[in-house]
């Protein structure tokens, strides 16, 4: 098979890796390294690193909000800097940590999955990167403006973002537009790669999971991220050029504006956790050494929820003055999402089922994922039913809902697959001992934080308020402890990388993990700079 | 002695997790029963009962399903490990149990879908109202019209800015309670049409779970008929700049009886101050300031600060400002008009000459300002009919 | 296989069809409120049909005139409610004045409670087709002439009328 040729390549290149100065290096080195590398490896670790990046700045804009939050009345920020903190909290942590952090894994994994030597184009890759740091330093430099950042949170419903928002406005809307451009670029990357570049023999239906729902993710990706585009651009013309599309005085409609907004934003939040589901995929296989059950349903599922997603967005509009027959239409189509849904759920019980369990890190935060994942499905299927989303939304019932499936979803799912891929990435085993420390402080800590709020939104609070009537006083002050304990157990999470980075642990194998199955675990460990370089054949 | 030890084990884990489930439910009890701190209200509507049954009912369903597919992982985890000498089966697929497990769920769906539209569609049927409010949300606060009285009012938070600052004491109703609130009858259908002059606000009371956006420019229109007098507190629900948390929405409802003298009484206050005010000459610095530093308080000071400072860059100060120690027109009609364009709202429509005067006076001689000016009510008229 | 230059090409042309149909939602979306009315906006232009008069039925419109704060003018509706049979022609009057020293020009949105009601709304004339100049310190009724479509589903009783009275500068364009 293609073993024979990898290791060859392998064992060459280990030899050449070892050696610094050999004349068949291919390695670059230093700065003009990273800026110019149009290595698929190089492009992955770089988009990981700057999503851990922005996990942080988004975690301390999270714990500015929480520590405002910990007791009632205001004692460290005014409320137009909360309306900030929660606004780029929000944008941060959607555009910067959780999307640049599936693509990291994508170009990591998805040529060594398929077979293929690197993207299929490589330089708009680095691209697609580099716009990035850029696009968040304008974004975050608002903070520094005068106004300060925008506040009208990260759905900045007009008109409060047009007529009543400050000026940087015309810098988040230029943020927005590089993060698009290169969200799309990035996933017109994955698009071609996995269409053209899959190794002789690997059809589609041989496809690991985590390359069906990253070419799904994809093409929901280059649907909507020109609408979000679109919008935005409307906003900063309502707000600078005279345009009305959100003002009534002009004949515009600030309803509008949320159609408009949401048709983008809900296949915005399935891209934000399909790749989690491939990830899962993964995992319960290799840790349950029994094959994923119902492979062909998987992708069905994962289609049928795509397309679904294109449905439903006004679920987020109720309250708008919507008529009914539009209510119910939306309410059935929101329910019957959680049909395909459930059916991954049960499919991934299934592949545990009767297999032969172990449970190291990455197989832990792959369990809690789906535990914790199905509770956030469940509070979104509370508020499907729409006579009972009157009193949810707009309330932390909504913030319970969406953070559950966002960190214990989404955030749980990158960081299985960061602890099931850094050996084949590094080389070398992270530390068992660290991992499960990192794991229980973050299965606890996050808990205490988001499941209190289903409680403190049932009894009323809304959302976006830096301060609350005193009978939401003691479970806030729990949450704000929950959140500041979840916060540093992510501390935990950083050393295990670091020391993985410098190499420090067990020598990793080809195989790192027993029951793994797939081309990524037929090259060495740490994945060769160049592989196959001559497409493998696959059985 | 091995068996004993491994039944022993068996017995132990077991308890274990009967122990856990029970501390479980003896935590959710008091979270989630009737009028539970911690859970949705049944409240006072017979809309507001169906919301609750509803909510409670998609709840255990939940619940149900949550056991079920954890307590299969549970199990899982617990049997089918390698630890456990536990070899893998190799099935992967099975056509029948994907149909089952896909054809089950759409039924409980179906059978949850069904209570649901029967209540939203009633829900949403405002016809044959019996009163009318129009509910127009600004920032920061709401203003009430009824329809079939010529009564109309604005509701602003009552909480003072030193509660907020953490410089007086917060009472019970902190955040919760307005200076006017919106009073209606019991047992009468009572129709709400709802607005907003600048950004979308959101009108929400809980007790009769009535939530509905107030889109500037356009008419949303919702309905309750409350069954038991009281007070009863809601908040905004739709993030309209940053005093979002402090425009709360207070309705008192009273018996029908109850409900007409109010109506009367407002009717004869109404009088009363519209007389006094066309009687009243001028007022006397004292008066002036006293008054005019209520208002201040009530109606400025969240954004110009009690300290009249403002917030650099973004609002601002009255102290020492040019505004506020010059040209008295000018400071009239920015008060008077807003300014288009910023935050500086129109107080015209909101206050009465009188305490126009009062809260401009209070600007133009506070916080060391002391120009000695006084402004008085027709000065306002003037400036308000004469631009 | 495709090569990547004709894939790449597809995908492009899709993502430029999604932006452009980003900005065609804007037109969409009017179109659609405007064949069932949802959003409570009715029609810009003046009605050249009639309708024939339903005596089984009354209808009460109510009349809201509210008033921007952009512009300092009085507004209010000559009478808050009226009862009519679809088909019925009535006129009704909103009282405008403007008692500032200088001369104004405003416009008026109008909006439908329930919004499905809205496309049954028919106007024949209104105040709210064009801008409204007033000098200053004038007083003008200004009017709306409409009837109910008899064509309005049974269960709508009530149908609200309100008006928003907006300055007129470079934003508020003719719609």
């Amino acid at each position: 098979m293609s073993t024979e040729n990898s290791s060859e390549l392998g064992s060459e290149l280990d030899h050449h890796q070892s050696d610094d100065h050999h004349a068949h290096d291919h390695k670059p080195h230093g700065i003009t390294r990273w800026l110019f590398t149009t290595n698929h490896k190089d492009i992955g670790t770089l988009y990981l690193l700057f999503s851990l990046l922005m996990l942080f700045t988004g975690g301390i804009l999270a714990m500015m909000i929480r520590a405002e939050l910990f007791q009632p009345g205001l004692q460290f920020v005014d409320p137009h800097f909360f309306n900030q903190l929660t606004t780029v909290h929000g944008l941060v942590m959607v555009f910067g940590a959780v999307m640049p952090a599936f693509v990291g894994l994508a170009n990591w994994m998805i040529p060594l999955m398929i077979g293929a030597p690197d993207m299929a184009l490589p330089r708009m890759n680095n691209w697609s990167f580099w716009i990035l740091p850029f696009a968040f330093t304008i974004l975050l430099s608002t903070f520094f403006m005068e106004g300060g950042a925008p506040a009208a949170g990260w759905t900045f419903y007009a008109p409060l973002s047009t007529t009543y928002s400050s000026d940087s406005t015309a810098f988040f809307v230029f943020s927005v537009h590089l993060m698009g451009i290169s969200s799309i670029m990035g996933a017109m990357n994955v698009i071609v790669t996995i269409f053209n570049m899959r190794a002789p023999g690997m059809k589609w239906m041989k496809l690991p999971l985590f390359v069906w729902t990253w070419l799904i993710t994809a093409f929901l990706l280059i649907a909507v991220m020109p609408v979000l585009a679109g919008v935005v651009t409307m906003v900063l013309t309502d707000k600078y050029f005279g345009t009305s599309f959100f003002d009534a005085a002009g004949g515009g409609d600030p309803v509008m504006f949320q159609h408009i907004f949401w048709f983008f934003g809900h296949p915005e939040v399935y891209i934000m956790i399909l790749p989690a589901f491939g990830i899962v995929s993964s995992i319960i296989p290799t840790f349950a050494r029994k094959p994923l059950f119902g492979y062909e349903s998987m992708v069905i599922a994962t289609a049928s929820i795509a397309f679904l997603s294109f449905i439903v967005w006004a679920h987020h509009m109720f309250t708008t003055g919507m008529p009914v027959a539009a209510e119910l239409f939306f309410m059935y189509a929101t329910m019957l999402i959680a049909v395909p849904t459930g059916v991954k759920v049960f499919n991934w019980v299934a592949t545990m089922w009767r297999g032969s369990m172990t449970f190291e890190v990455p197989m832990m935060f792959a369990l809690a994922f789906i535990v914790l994942f199905t509770i956030g499905g469940l509070s979104g299927l509370m508020l499907a039913i729409v006579p009972a989303d009157f009193q949810y939304h707009d309330t932390y019932f909504v913030v319970a809902h969406f953070h559950y499936v966002l960190v214990t979803g989404a955030v749980f799912g990158i960081i299985s697959g960061v602890y099931y891929w850094i050996p084949k990435w590094t080389g070398v085993m992270y530390s068992e001992k660290i991992g499960q420390f990192h794991f229980w402080c973050s299965i606890v800590s996050v808990n205490m934080l988001f499941f209190p709020m289903h409680f403190v939104g049932l009894a009323g609070m809304p959302r976006r308020i830096p301060d609350y009537a005193l009978q939401f006083a003691d479970m806030n002050a729990f949450i704000s402890i929950g959140g500041l304990l979840f916060g540093l157990s992510q501390l935990i999470f950083v050393w295990m990388v670091v020391r993985c980075m410098r190499r420090k642990g067990k020598k990793a194998s080809s195989q790192v993990w027993e029951g793994a199955q797939g081309l990524e675990w037929e090259i060495p460990s740490p994945a060769p700079y160049h592989t196959f370089q001559t497409p493998p054949h696959v059985k | 002695m091995k068996y004993c030890l491994s039944s022993l084990r068996y017995f132990y884990m077991h308890s274990a997790r009967y122990a856990l489930a029970i501390f479980l439910l003896a935590c959710i009890n008091p979270l989630l029963a009737e009028d539970a701190k911690y859970n949705m209200t049944r409240g006072v509507t017979d809309i507001s009962g169906q919301v609750y049954d509803l909510h409670m009912i998609i709840f255990y369903i939940c619940c149900a399903i949550a056991a079920i597919v954890f307590g299969l992982m549970f199990w899982s985890i617990l049997h089918h490990r390698k630890a456990k000498g536990a070899t893998p089966a190799q099935f992967h697929g099975s056509l029948k149990i994907e149909i089952i497990w896909t054809a089950i769920p759409v039924v409980i769906l179906v059978a949850m879908a069904i209570p649901a539209s029967k209540t939203l569609i009633a829900m949403e049927d405002a016809s044959e109202a019996d009163i009318t409010v129009l509910i127009t949300g600004s920032q920061w606060k709401w203003h009430y019209k009824y329809l079939d009285y010529p009564i109309e009012f604005y509701s602003l938070l009552a909480t003072p800015r030193d509660a907020i600052n953490n410089q007086a004491e917060k009472t019970d109703l902190y955040l919760r309670d307005v200076d006017k609130p919106l009073v209606l009858p019991t047992g009468k259908k009572i129709r709400f049409l709802v607005t907003a002059d600048d950004v979308i606000h959101s009108w929400w009371v809980p007790a009769f779970a009535v939530k509905k956006d107030a889109n500037p420019g356009f008419i949303n229109e919702t309905w309750t008929k409350v069954d038991k007098p009281g007070i009863y507190r809601g908040q905004c629900a739709e993030l309209c700049g940053k005093d979002h948390a402090f425009m709360p929405v207070v309705v008192d409802v009273r018996s029908p009886e109850d409900f007409d003298l109010w109506v009367a009484q407002e009717l004869e206050r109404q009088a009363q101050e519209k007389a006094a005010e066309a009687a009243r000459g001028n007022m006397t610095m004292d008066e002036l300031m006293a008054q005019g530093q209520k208002i201040y308080e009530t109606h400025c000071a969240a954004c110009h600060q009690i300290s009249g400072e403002g917030l650099p860059g973004v609002i601002p100060a009255l102290k020492g400002s040019v505004m506020a120690t010059t040209d008295i027109p000018a400071h009239i009609q920015i008060v008077v008009n807003g300014k288009a364009g910023t935050a500086m709202q129109a107080y015209g429509k909101q206050l009465t000459n009188s305490e126009l005067a009062a809260v401009i006076t209070y600007e133009r001689n506070a916080w060391g300002n002391n120009t000695g000016e006084l402004v008085q009510a027709a000065d306002v008229a003037a400036v308000k009919g004469g631009e | 296989m495709v090569s990547h230059r004709t894939l790449m090409r597809k995908l492009i042309l899709i993502c430029i069809a999604m932006f452009a149909f980003g900005y065609a939602l804007v037109p969409l979306y009017d179109v659609f409120c405007e064949i069932t009315g949802i959003n409570g906006k009715t029609s810009n232009q003046p009605a050249t049909t009639r309708a024939k008069v339903d005596e089984s039925r009354a209808i009460k419109v109510e009349f809201l005139a509210n008033r921007d704060s952009s512009i300092p003018w009085g507004f209010s509706p000559e009478m808050t409610d009226i009862s009519l049979h679809p088909g019925q022609i009535k006129v009704v009057n909103f009282i405008v004045e403007n008692p500032t020293d200088e001369a104004m020009v405003g416009r008026a949105v109008p909006s439908v409670s329930p919004g499905e009601a809205a496309k049954y709304f028919i106007k024949i004339e209104c105040f709210c087709f064009t801008e409204q100049p007033l000098d200053a310190h004038e007083r003008r009724a200004m009017p709306v002439q409409f009837y109910i479509d008899p064509k309005l589903p049974a269960h709508f009783t009530t149908i609200t009328l309100s008006y928003r009275l907006y300055k007129n500068t470079p934003q508020v364009v003719g719609r």
